[in-house]
């Protein structure tokens, strides 16, 4: 019984804490009163379409009031929530214009960082012309060097070398793709899981580890390497899902902590011996046996790997798992909306610990696509910035499999096209940082997008406004 | 207050237009006229292109990756060398940057840093007829087409360590490196070395904190300076009134402590400090110079005419590593003279500026 009194009374103590700013927005803000929390619910509502189910049976958590409700750490999920599910709800068009703004941006900026460029607007009103043409230059040879970079080498003069650059996109996405679809996961099931990197960097850990310190056949030396890379996130992910069901610790603080325990942790291991080379004290291990490096499918001339082709596969995994099975409706169930789930009788705290542990195991993977895949070594810059792109990729997806498979390509575009894009263009490489965090800044924010291209307020929010 | 981000706002934009009225330049001629003249001696094009990739620090980094691009710039300006670079923001990007380079007909790639070795020597033996550098890592075995470059800078160390020892009041002098690597404790190594040879010469009891020859104080990484600043103020609070920093940016927080205790010195690493971070310019004692940006230029001049695999090494004999003016007052004339025999007795090997030996 008193263990019933307690949770109540914090429940309590919650919700009126929420009520009082409410009450205050309704007595100040007389355009719409109370709006964000109708809009909660209808959100909630428009979004568990193939939810409904459990919906139909569940009260709504607003609504009926958190006195009634039993407290628990999700108490405070919703809100946040519904800005997670108002991204991932972005049409697809919004995302395309997202991109193209994006990259519009980009280009003011590689106009005005280029030098002929400011040397010619110094006397812009005599001879305009001059600024133009010294724009268009610019701008042709950074467009130009990213799509050779990216897409297609025109230069160059065998089939081989003109597809090279898109084998290298691809080879870049193969990270982006496995992190991303385990962040996809978290998101749809609710949880804002910053944690990628660090699952990442255990998970290559591991997978390095058992790639240059064990001498396994060839065939189960790979096997046995990936699934040290896969248990290794799969672990770094289980810590938060676990704090979060069993403490409500939020999933957020948790994973941005543990990615720096295990960029510390990885330092640390790479002073020991065991992780460096013979006779060198430089914190890099020694490059992973030749039969635990995944197979390069294109041949000796592409860096393209077998984790590429595991990358799809887990992709078409991840669309059964959260579309075909129980457990993946359960996740959704879950995301959409937790007391409902709770109420159908699932398990929250399992979802949670599970949700992570996938996500986990997935960005172990990541991991598995640099160690055995592209680099082949273990060093501190092994995860570079791959486990935050992974959030945008992820966003920019809509969590969904397909949409995470094409943002991974349209990222890793971006990246390969980098290294053309320094050296032929001479640009920075920070415009191509730039241009991703301007897309994450209008993914994240649809309105904005939508006013700037005129385009209409998707079904739901125009029912809020009525 | 509005008014005055007004007036502020229409000024700005007023002087934007002024600028953008400048006379143009003449039509074309200009160019091709200067081309041949003598009044600002232009630099020679030359057919040489080098190209530099740098590790995950990038090119800004206040440590070997700018010293080292630097260099490259100054070919660019002194040699007229066509040049290229390529930031490294990850450790994938290596291998594809090098390619690039390869690609955009570099004749010479120099790349930063140990990180690029596996990278540098994939490149080298697909490409054997490009020519590569290696900044601060050299090979087990020497390869065809790379130079490394090392940098002795325990010799200098060594001298800044013996030159604080005789300078110190309280008898404590006190070091922390970045990352424990090679490159980064070789300074701290030959420092300590330096003092202990004080001690012995002259019966003298300093001793130095954060190194013991094999392990000590590391900040865990090149960039937060609030834990140099941390770390150099607990050397102070334990009595230290010389604090070396081995951990590029990071040693300006320690310069920070330092100043704020006012009865300290800091001794700047890599570049001359005194330069580099005016700032502090009233607390650093000395520099241990590394030259990166030197050899770098030097090995790109050479190998326009012939390039070789032969390993630079930096020291105080080619000046590859060196010690800054000491701050005046600091030094007695008497270490001054000490110094330049052991600066002498490091280079024909007498002396072993390092604790190891």
């Amino acid at each position: 019984m008193s263990d019933q009194q307690k949770p109540r009374g914090k429940g309590k103590g919650k919700s009126s804490g929420k009520g009082a700013p409410q009450r205050e927005a309704e007595a100040t803000d007389t355009e719409s009163p109370s709006g964000d929390v109708r809009e909660d619910s209808a959100t909630a509502s428009a979004s568990s379409t193939d939810a409904t189910a459990v919906e139909a049976t569940a009260p709504e958590p607003e609504g009926s009031g958190g006195s009634t409700e039993p407290a628990s750490s999700d108490e405070q999920a919703p809100r946040a929530q519904s800005v997670l599910r108002e991204i991932l709800e972005s049409s697809t068009l919004v995302v395309i214009m997202a991109i193209l703004a994006s990259l519009a941006i980009g280009g003011l900026l590689i106009v005005f960082a280029d030098e002929a460029v400011r040397e010619a607007s110094a006397y812009f009103f005599s001879r305009p012309g001059d600024t133009f043409s010294a724009m268009a230059d610019a701008l042709g040879a950074a467009y130009s060097a990213m799509f050779q970079g990216a897409v297609l080498n025109v230069d160059a003069t065998t089939f081989a070398g003109m597809i090279k650059p898109f084998t290298q996109t691809l080879t870049m996405a193969t990270p982006l793709i496995f992190a991303g679809l385990g962040l996809g996961i978290g998101f749809r099931a609710g949880l804002f899981n910053i944690g990628a990197q660090g699952q990442l960097l255990i998970g290559a850990t591991l997978g390095a580890y058992v790639g240059f310190a064990w001498h396994l056949p060839w065939g189960i030396h790979l096997i046995v390497a990936v699934l040290g890379c896969a248990l290794g996130g799969a672990i770094w992910g289980f810590i938060p899902g676990f704090l979060k069901a069993r403490t409500g610790a939020h999933e957020v603080i948790v994973t941005i902590m543990l990615n720096y325990i295990a960029l510390n942790l990885v330092s640390w291991l790479l002073t020991l011996d065991t992780f460096q080379r013979e006779g060198s004290d430089n914190p890099i291990t020694p490059v992973v046996d030749e039969t635990a490096q995944y197979p390069l499918i294109l041949g000796s001339g592409f860096n393209l790997h077998l984790g590429f082709l595991l990358a799809l596969a887990c992709a078409w995994g991840v669309w059964w798992l959260m579309e075909r099975s129980t457990l993946g409706f359960e996740f959704r169930a879950v995301g959409a909306n937790p007391h409902a789930a709770r109420t159908a009788g699932m398990s929250v705290s399992k979802a949670y610990i599970l949700v992570m542990v996938i996500a986990g195991a997935l960005a172990g993977l990541a991991g598995s696509a640099q160690v055995l895949g592209t680099e082949k070594v273990l060093t501190t810059a092994t995860a570079g910035s791959l486990g935050f792109d992974a959030i945008t990729v992820a966003l920019l997806g809509r969590s969904r499999p397909l949409g995470t498979v094409m943002a991974a390509i349209l990222f890793g575009g971006l990246r390969a096209s980098g290294p053309t894009l320094q050296v032929q263009a001479g640009l920075p490489v920070d415009i191509i940082f730039v241009i991703q965090a301007l897309i994450v800044l209008f993914i994240a924010a649809p309105p904005l997008v939508r006013s700037m291209f005129r385009l209409p307020a998707p079904a739901h929010e125009k029912e809020v406004a009525a | 207050m509005k008014n005055t981000i007004r007036f502020g706002a229409i000024a700005a934009a007023g002087a934007l237009a002024l600028a953008a009225c400048g006379t143009a330049p003449e039509e074309e001629p200009t160019a091709a006229e200067t081309g041949g003249t003598e009044s600002e001696a232009p630099v020679e094009e030359v057919d040489f292109k080098a190209c530099m990739v740098s590790d995950q620090g990038g090119f800004d980094d206040a440590s070997f990756n700018q010293s080292a691009y630097e260099g490259l710039q100054r070919a660019a300006d002194e040699l007229g060398v066509e040049i290229a670079q390529a930031e490294s923001t990850a450790e994938s990007d290596y291998g594809p940057n090098l390619d690039a380079q390869v690609a955009a007909g570099c004749d010479l790639i120099i790349t930063v840093g140990f990180l690029l070795g596996d990278a540098t020597l994939a490149a080298a033996q697909a490409n054997p007829d490009v020519n590569f550098a290696i900044v601060d890592f050299g090979y087990e075995e020497p390869v065809e087409n790379i130079k490394p470059l090392f940098y002795e800078t325990d010799e200098a160390a060594f001298l800044a360590g013996y030159a604080a020892a005789s300078a110190t009041q309280t008898g404590t002098l006190g070091t922390f490196g970045g990352i424990n690597i090679p490159t980064v404790s070789i300074f701290m190594d030959g420092f300590l070395a330096g003092a202990n040879y004080y001690n012995e010469q002259n019966g003298a009891d300093v001793t130095v904190l954060g190194w013991d020859g094999a392990d000590g104080s590391f900040t865990g990484d090149f960039e937060n300076q609030a834990n140099g600043q941390n770390t150099a103020q607990g050397f102070l609070d334990q009595g230290a009134d010389i604090v070396m920093p081995v951990a590029g940016p990071v040693g300006l927080g320690a310069a920070q402590a330092v100043q704020a205790a006012g009865d300290a010195w800091l001794i700047g690493v890599d570049s001359d400090w005194t330069q580099s971070a005016p700032d502090y310019a009233d607390v650093i004692f000395t520099s241990v110079l590394k030259n990166i940006g030197n050899s770098v230029f030097d090995t790109i001049e050479a190998s326009m005419t012939e390039y070789t695999n032969e390993p630079y090494v930096g020291t105080l004999e080619n000046s590859g590593v060196g010690v800054a003016d000491f701050a005046e007052g600091t030094v007695s004339d008497e270490v001054v003279s000490e110094l330049e025999t052991i600066a002498a007795a490091i280079m024909n090997g007498e002396i072993e500026p390092s604790t190891a030996g």
